[in-house]
């Protein structure tokens, strides 16, 4: 919403200064945006006379001009302008002058050898307009001396506030007075509405069709106007807002549009044929509008008919046909009300966005419909003379009674601050607000123009806003407890945190990555459910609420390798979705790596080559970041091969038990790769956070005892062949079940495959560590526990001791 | 008496002679072994007079007793020098580079560090942390938070919608994190105290938008909580958080749908060169909107509001780390480039705590 100030001021008796009301505007919740000052900005540049204009003794197309300027001797100026001659009158700019058309500073120099103080300027050199064919040429009785912006009339400070939805009286330049004037800034002027001398009925009747979405429609004709431009002073304030002059008729709509918040139409009456009828518009209907395009309509649009078809577009635009011109001489002025919530769908679905539509979908005032035709029949009558008729109202304006119960008490509950009543009662006064009854709880009438008011917190607001905000004092809000405060994480949030750290710490870097991925990315992770997908997407590759963080983050690797970083570590910890329900959204964390970013070391090293990462990497992030958030891995399964993202013959699945599968690692599948146009090494893998089981909830927090054996633990290495199908994980299970209450311990130490062994066998070497207890083992007891270990991993995987 | 001074005369020089360990033992053994000289001495002892054992064997002792002294000596002096002899051969090059550690490499995103940080604050003001759906109904999204059927306020967001179901209701990704208002008021009695951090999304993207960003919101519902107490948490706040000891905020009256009255806050900074400085200077910076929750808001959530009343407030997390930690754009968040989050990002134990400060 923008305004000038000597606008305001029509509806403002004030002596506060520009900055005053600026600040005043912002404080009470008008917020303004900017302010444009030319006054200030053009301040240096003044008439001046060209006493003599004289050729260059050294140049052609340069004359050197005495310019007085109003004050003291006539200055030398070198002018290039073609229109510079003797005795004309301009704009004259003294060094130290800023040029904002040519973004410089002026100086006082010499031109081809002839001093030159100061600058005579074009229209264009001021940003005034784009003409720069030569200096501003100014009428002879320009006042020599007088500040160029004063004189040209464009010292009238253009404002622009940034309006919150809930204010449509503020859409009028006279409600935002309303506003100042409550703040104490001056007096509010202007609310008197002159009565129109009118004669005979308006021969053009009108009937609404649905009376919800055209509450109330009044009408009036103005006979013999004469309609050309407006007046200069109306189309320089339409010009400082942004609004282009068309002629008197048209510019005195877009006038009160502004000025009062009161969208208007003028039909040419003698276009109009029979009477007008405000009705939906049929299906495929199109009407010619003002902004001369073709609207194709349908029944949820709400039109104004007569019997040639659709006249305007109710209360967002008027049609083409009867528009008014030059040659308009009787003039059907409406002033009519919308229904917002019709108005807004309308203007959406048009794609038509204009001063009507912004103030009717907000809420227009009722009760201004007959006082607001007045006052623009006035108007026009004023300028385009014409005699009036009597206005035809057709519906109702309706009645508006929003009376709120209101104590006083109200104010300091909801606000801390200790506003009297009295104060709180001048300040809804002065806005509008009717108050019945004394004492702690008044009744309360909203103005007809404050739709948002609703409510006892509305009421607050009003007081506090124009009161001040800022008198409110900081309070400590009290601790609900006197205690040691308690730890408030949900255990997610709790293995959240600790699950980045625990990645970072490998060092793996966190990205955050788009919740959304392209639809063929989901269907390759699992995903890719209708109900999942977004109805209107930015992209089509941000499409689809992801199943997976790894989509988004092998993409991301691969990205970093396209600019050079071919050895990326990346993870992430967040939400997937498996549904649009809130129980299908987990938490997941994932981690990709790539090239050869292992944890132990990235890249080459002169201790050893580039390894490449392999699944175990992928195996380890994950088994550690477990191990981080301490879930015991007693029940912990490793289950060979992956979903089908994963390279079948080099993934894992980790579950405890079948029906509890909480994740998987491994590398990524050849066909994956190919799909996402990805190059590997690539290895990931991904944890369901949420899947994880809750630690067992125990009475207190001691630790189990801890029995530290009299007896030194001793170690035994065997030697298996075993089919090469045949898992390292079951020899060792099978180990650690020979003897439970001996054995502590079972490694892998040596996988070998090769010469000495038969092709479809590999040898597996085991350490086993016993733990004795209560003696120190004879090695006849140690040969007895040996036998066992290799006879039950015998039985179990079919193995034989390496001879 | 000669014959004893030589002998010591000559095994002292052959002591002294020996040059490793080995002639040392042979000087030893020719000595003091079971035949050695000394030894063979030592034998006479037993069948001398009592007088002359008297006399003569304390000299026999002695000259054991410096015979013994100078191979022990001798011993540790050869065992310093072939230690030293080893350790000379014995280097490496201490400035060949060891593989960077794990922990060194490692980042923490700016977003999650900040979210620990807002946490910590909170908590201590006896706040828990909230969280709720990203898809939501439009019902909580919108409605639930007084935002009118087609008024212009749902227009401010320009919101994701997922394709209708059966019924033709469509839901929507939240646009902001205040659905989980509604659902802690909806499941749990006042007094409410929460915070909300978490994902939110716009149909925005531009230089300063981007469709998918991050809010977190605070709550307060009792029986007094009232705009004092709001100006109050939030100086606090953003005090500990910029780590300043002084800021200066505006509260100018605003609008949202979910609260009357509402504000927006600016804070007071300075900026020079780039950098953002709070508690100084005059130019002030849009941080957060707030008010007192609506009236309507607390009866769809069951809640009477001349009994209960409260405030809440939001804001961007990603832009607060944007003014905290001084990057200039949004987009780089979720572009996961290296060499942005190993820049911007936090090493892995950088943990913000109120005991030892939010950042080292």
């Amino acid at each position: 919403m923008k305004f000038t100030l000597s606008w305001l001021k029509d509806h403002l008796e004030t002596s506060a200064s520009l900055d005053d009301i600026v600040e005043t505007l912002t404080r009470i919740g008008l917020e303004v945006e900017g302010v444009e000052d030319k006054a200030k900005t053009l301040a240096p540049y003044k008439v001046a006379y060209v006493v003599s204009a004289e050729q260059h003794p050294n140049a052609d197309r340069l004359r050197v001009c005495m310019v007085d300027t109003g004050e003291g001797a006539p200055i030398q100026v070198v002018c290039g302008a073609p229109n510079a001659r003797t005795g004309m009158k301009s704009v004259f700019a003294p060094p130290g002058t800023y040029i904002p058309g040519k973004n410089i500073t002026l100086g006082v120099g010499t031109i081809r050898g002839v001093e030159s103080a100061g600058m005579l300027c074009s229209a264009a050199e001021l940003e005034i307009s784009d003409d720069h064919d030569g200096i501003i040429d100014l009428a002879a009785d320009a006042p020599v001396g007088v500040p160029y912006a004063a004189y040209a009339g464009l010292d009238d400070p253009v404002i622009e506030i940034n309006l919150t939805p809930n204010r449509p009286d503020c859409t009028s330049i006279h409600g935002i007075a309303r506003d100042l004037a409550a703040a104490g800034l001056g007096t509010l002027k202007g609310d008197a509405v002159p009565t129109v001398a009118a004669k005979g009925s308006c021969p053009v009747s009108v009937t609404i069709e649905d009376e919800k979405l055209c509450p109330a429609f009044a009408l009036r004709l103005v006979r013999g106007v004469k309609n050309g431009p407006s007046p200069e002073w109306m189309q320089r304030r339409l010009l400082s807002i942004g609004l282009r002059p068309i002629n008197a008729l048209v510019d005195i709509t877009n006038y009160m549009t502004f000025d009062r918040g009161r969208p208007l139409h003028v039909f040419d009456a003698r276009k109009v044929q029979g009477n007008l009828t405000v009705r939906r518009a049929k299906e495929g209907e199109e009407v010619l509008a003002l902004d001369t395009r073709t609207y194709k309509l349908n029944p949820g649009v709400v039109v104004i008919a007569d019997d040639n078809g659709v006249e305007s577009i109710g209360g967002i635009m008027g049609g083409e046909h009867s528009g008014c011109n030059e040659n308009t001489t009787d003039v059907l002025i409406e002033s009519a009300l919308w229904d917002p919530l019709n108005i807004a769908q309308t203007g959406r679905k048009l794609g038509i966005i204009t001063d009507a539509r912004y103030r009717f979908e907000r809420g227009v005032d009722p009760a201004f419909t007959v006082p607001g035709l007045d006052l623009a029949t006035t108007l026009v009558i004023d300028l385009c003379g014409g005699e009036a008729s009597e206005p035809v109202v057709a519906g109702k304006v309706p009645e508006d009674k929003r009376v709120i119960e209101f104590p006083w008490s109200e104010v300091p509950r909801l606000s801390g601050l200790d506003v009297q009543p009295a104060e709180s009662e001048q300040i809804l006064k002065r806005l509008g607000f009717a108050i019945q009854g004394s004492g702690e709880r008044v009744s309360v009438t909203a103005p007809s123009w404050r739709p948002d008011i609703e409510g006892k917190a509305d009421l607050v607001e009003e007081v506090i806003r124009i009161a001040g905000v800022d008198r409110i004092e900081p309070k400590p809000l009290p601790r609900l407890e006197d205690t040691v405060a308690k730890p408030i994480l949900t255990l997610i949030q709790k293995r959240t945190r600790l699950a980045r750290r625990a990645l970072a710490v490998r060092g793996l870097v966190e990205a955050v990555t788009w919740s959304f991925i392209a639809r063929s990315e989901a269907e390759l992770f699992g995903g890719g459910d209708g109900r999942l997908a977004l109805a209107n997407p930015i992209a089509a590759e941000l499409s689809d609420m992801r199943p997976s963080l790894l989509p988004g983050l092998l993409k991301a690797a691969q990205r970093n390798a396209d600019r050079g970083l071919s050895d990326v570590a990346l993870f992430e910890v967040g939400q997937t979705f498996a549904s649009d329900e809130p129980e299908g959204q987990s938490i997941k964390a994932a981690a990709v790596r790539r090239g050869s970013a292992r944890a132990e070391g990235v890249g080459r090293h002169w201790d050893g080559g580039a390894q490449s990462v392999d699944a175990f990497d992928a195996k380890a992030d994950v088994l550690a970041l477990l191990a981080a958030l301490g879930i015991p891995s007693g029940g912990l399964q490793i289950v060979a091969g992956g979903p089908a993202w994963f390279h079948p013959g080099r993934s894992g699945t980790l579950q405890f038990g079948p029906k509890n599968v909480v994740g998987a690692f491994g590398e990524v599948h050849p066909k994956v790769l190919k799909a996402l146009d990805l190059k590997g090494p690539l290895v990931a893998f991904e944890l369901n956070l949420g899947a994880l089981v809750p630690p067992k909830a125990k009475p207190t927090k001691m630790k189990p005892k801890l029995n530290l054996p009299d007896f030194q633990p001793l170690t035994r290495d065997f030697a298996f062949v075993v089919g090469r199908d045949v898992a390292a994980g079951d020899i060792v299970k099978a180990a650690q079940g020979a003897e439970r209450q001996l054995i502590v311990g079972v490694d892998v130490f040596d996988i070998y495959e090769g010469t000495g062994i038969d092709p479809d066998k590999k040898s597996v070497a085991i350490a086993v560590t016993l733990q004795p207890t209560e003696k120190t083992l004879t090695d006849v007891e140690i040969e007895a526990v040996s036998a066992k270990i290799v006879g039950e991993v015998s039985k179990k995987t079919g193995a034989v001791l390496r001879s | 008496m000669t014959d004893l001074n030589q002998l010591e005369r000559d095994l002292l020089t052959q002591v002294e002679a020996a040059g490793d360990e080995a002639a040392l033992e042979t000087v030893r053994v020719s000595a003091l072994g079971k035949k050695g000289s000394v030894s063979e001495l030592l034998k006479t002892l037993g069948a001398m007079t009592p007088e002359e054992r008297k006399a003569r064997g304390p000299l026999i002792n002695g000259l054991r007793d410096k015979v013994q002294g100078a191979i022990t000596a001798k011993k540790d002096t050869l065992a310093e020098a072939a230690l030293e002899a080893r350790l000379s051969a014995e280097r490496i090059d201490v400035t060949l580079p060891v593989p960077e550690a794990p922990e060194s490499r490692g980042r923490v995103h700016p977003i999650s560090q900040v979210i620990e940080e807002l946490t910590a604050i909170f908590a201590d003001m006896g706040f828990s942390v909230a969280e709720g759906p990203d898809i939501e109904t439009d019902y909580l999204n919108f409605t639930a938070l007084n935002f009118p059927e087609g008024h212009p306020a749902r227009e401010m967001h320009d919101t994701f919608f997922l394709a209708p179901d059966e019924k033709g209701e469509r839901k929507v990704l939240r646009t902001h994190t205040s659905p989980v208002q509604i659902r802690t008021m909806m499941s749990k009695a006042p007094p409410i105290r929460v915070i909300i951090p978490g994902r939110t999304y716009r149909h925005d993207s531009d230089q300063t938008h981007t469709p998918m960003f991050h809010q977190v919101e605070g709550l307060v519902i009792d029986k007094q909580a009232n705009i004092a107490h709001l100006k109050w948490i939030l100086e606090e706040f953003c005090k500990a958080f910029f780590e300043v000891e002084q800021v200066k905020m505006r509260f100018r009256p605003s609008f949202f749908p979910f609260t009357e009255p509402s504000a927006e806050v600016d804070i007071q900074c300075s900026r020079k060169g780039g950098e953002i400085r709070f508690g100084e200077g005059t130019d002030w910076l849009e941080i957060l909107g707030c008010g007192m929750v609506h009236p309507n808001v607390l009866r769809n959530c069951g809640l009477d509001p001349d009994e209960y009343q409260g405030f809440a407030w939001g804001m961007g997390i990603d832009r607060i780390a944007m003014l905290k930690y001084g990057m200039p754009d949004l987009r780089p968040f979720f572009e996961a480039d290296v060499r942005w989050l190993n820049h911007y990002g936090f090493r892995p134990l950088d943990i913000p705590s109120l005991v030892s400060g939010l950042t080292s």
